[in-house]
């Protein structure tokens, strides 16, 4: 069997088409019942109460912000070193999923925040790289929006987007040596002490959103492909 | 015409030389970001109000943001003009290396826009009422860290080259990366201030500076290939 044989967007363009329904039904699915142990079955936490339960939202939503944007550079990367077209269009089409995700996070962190810590946002270390990750997720788009010729757009956002991935630790230490120095550790996330149901709510919810991330940013990748390949026959092979 | 061939050291010296003096005959590039920076840093006492421990408490990192503005706003002259006239373009086909080229015109930037920021920002940091044990420790994490900050800002710039609104372009690219830079210059500077030990962050500046020359020159020259192709 090849395995590059589907990585020419000619092959891979009806091979999407075929597997985006199961990623968005079984994303639906794994996310509702998630949300049903993770809102109704999990028990209330005795010290935060019921406001915890944003927690079955927000860390998967944490988990993908990050690992989107590793992902995405790995696509950079192979873009780069193999000229795969497919991987730039890959690692285009991931950008604002994830960047949704960080944003997601940060919101769902604040209204956690507010009732347990009693402020929206307060200057934590994780907080703050988060943030930071924002800000790249946002550098990379406009790069990748302000170049209209794609071989460029493409290789510079890619070359962006490596660089990024080099800087994250850089900044997720920076940012930590940062808040230690003008002010005490403020929070104390214990992930072990955690219920046994409380977990699996969160893998399913993150099962659920990985899914749905597929879903998403394979449909995505169909219309770059449509849109770049507007001009050649074999794209109306599939028009019917 | 002139056919000699030229030794690579020689052409790196003229590129460096080329662009002190191409920036010293349009000696108003450089004087407007050096005023710059001196406008910035005296709006934060108009906006906060004279009171001077709130100002000595915020110095160090109120002339950090400014010096990391400043740089940022001279980085789309790096390469711009070089692009335009076709300048680039001879040098990445001459057969010299790209990255010790890009490394050139990165130290010259530095020294057209970093380094008289190293040198007032002492004159600004009395203003803000600043021990001389603060000065000199701001003086040298902007010596140590200024060059971190054209080097990545290298980065920004060869990949902005020639895109239309690549100023604001370059500094949604840019800042984020200079975070760490800043972070542990102004930490560097607070840390004297409350009477602890600065070699921390003075290690990891060292650090980010020996990290970014060998990878930023390396990425400059590689984003510069992919604009002029």
């Amino acid at each position: 069997m090849n395995l590059f044989k589907y990585a020419s967007p000619q092959t891979f363009y009806p091979l999407a088409g075929r597997l985006i329904p199961f990623f968005a039904i079984g994303a639906g699915l794994f996310i509702i019942y998630g949300l049903y142990i993770g809102m109704l079955v999990a028990p209330t936490d005795f010290q935060q109460g019921d406001a915890y339960r944003i927690i079955y939202v927000h860390v998967p939503a944490a988990w993908f912000s990050m690992f989107l944007y590793v992902v995405m550079a790995v696509y950079a990367i192979l873009g780069l070193s193999l000229n795969a077209k497919l991987s730039f269009m890959m690692a285009k089409s991931i950008a604002p999923t994830g960047a949704m995700f960080t944003f997601v996070a940060l919101i769902t962190g604040a209204f956690w925040g507010r009732p347990t810590w009693g402020a929206w946002w307060v200057w934590d270390a994780r907080l703050t790289s988060e943030l930071i990750l924002l800000f790249l997720y946002i550098g990379y788009m406009s790069l990748q929006a302000g170049i209209d010729d794609t071989r460029r757009s493409d290789r510079a956002s890619a070359i962006l987007a490596i660089v990024g991935v080099i800087n994250v630790p850089i900044i997720y230490f920076s940012v930590k040596w940062w808040n230690t120095l003008h002010q005490g550790s403020s929070i104390n996330t214990s992930g072990s002490s955690m219920a046994a149901v409380m977990l699996q709510a969160m893998l399913i919810m993150a099962l659920g959103f990985w899914l749905y991330s597929a879903a998403v940013i394979l449909t995505r990748v169909r219309r770059e492909i449509e849109d770049r390949a507007r001009a050649t026959a074999w794209l109306n092979e599939f028009k019917d | 015409m002139n056919k000699r061939k030229i030794s690579t050291p020689s052409l790196l010296w003229r590129v460096f030389k080329r662009d002190i003096t191409v920036a010293w005959r349009r000696r108003s590039d450089i004087t407007s970001v050096f005023f710059f920076f001196m406008i910035a840093t005296s709006l934060f006492p108009l906006g906060l109000g004279a009171d001077t421990h709130l100002l000595h408490a915020i110095a160090p990192s109120v002339l950090w943001v400014c010096a990391l503005l400043s740089c940022m706003l001279s980085l789309p002259r790096m390469f711009a003009t070089d692009y335009m006239d076709g300048t680039l373009e001879q040098l990445i086909i001459s057969n010299q290396p790209l990255l010790l080229i890009a490394l050139m015109k990165i130290l010259a930037h530095w020294v057209i826009s970093g380094l008289p920021l190293v040198l007032i920002a002492p004159l600004i940091g009395l203003q803000f009422n600043l021990s001389n044990n603060e000065l000199q420790m701001l003086a040298f994490s902007l010596l140590l860290g200024t060059p971190s900050l054209s080097l990545i800002g290298g980065i920004g710039a060869a990949l902005t080259l020639g895109l239309r609104g690549g100023g604001v372009l370059v500094a949604l690219l840019v800042l984020p990366l200079y975070i760490p830079v800043l972070v542990f210059g102004a930490g560097a500077v607070n840390a004297v201030s409350i009477g602890m030990n600065a070699t921390g962050g003075l290690s990891l500046l060292g650090a980010v500076l020996a990290l970014a020359l060998i990878f930023a020159p390396l990425t400059a020259s590689y984003a510069l290939k992919v604009a002029v192709e």
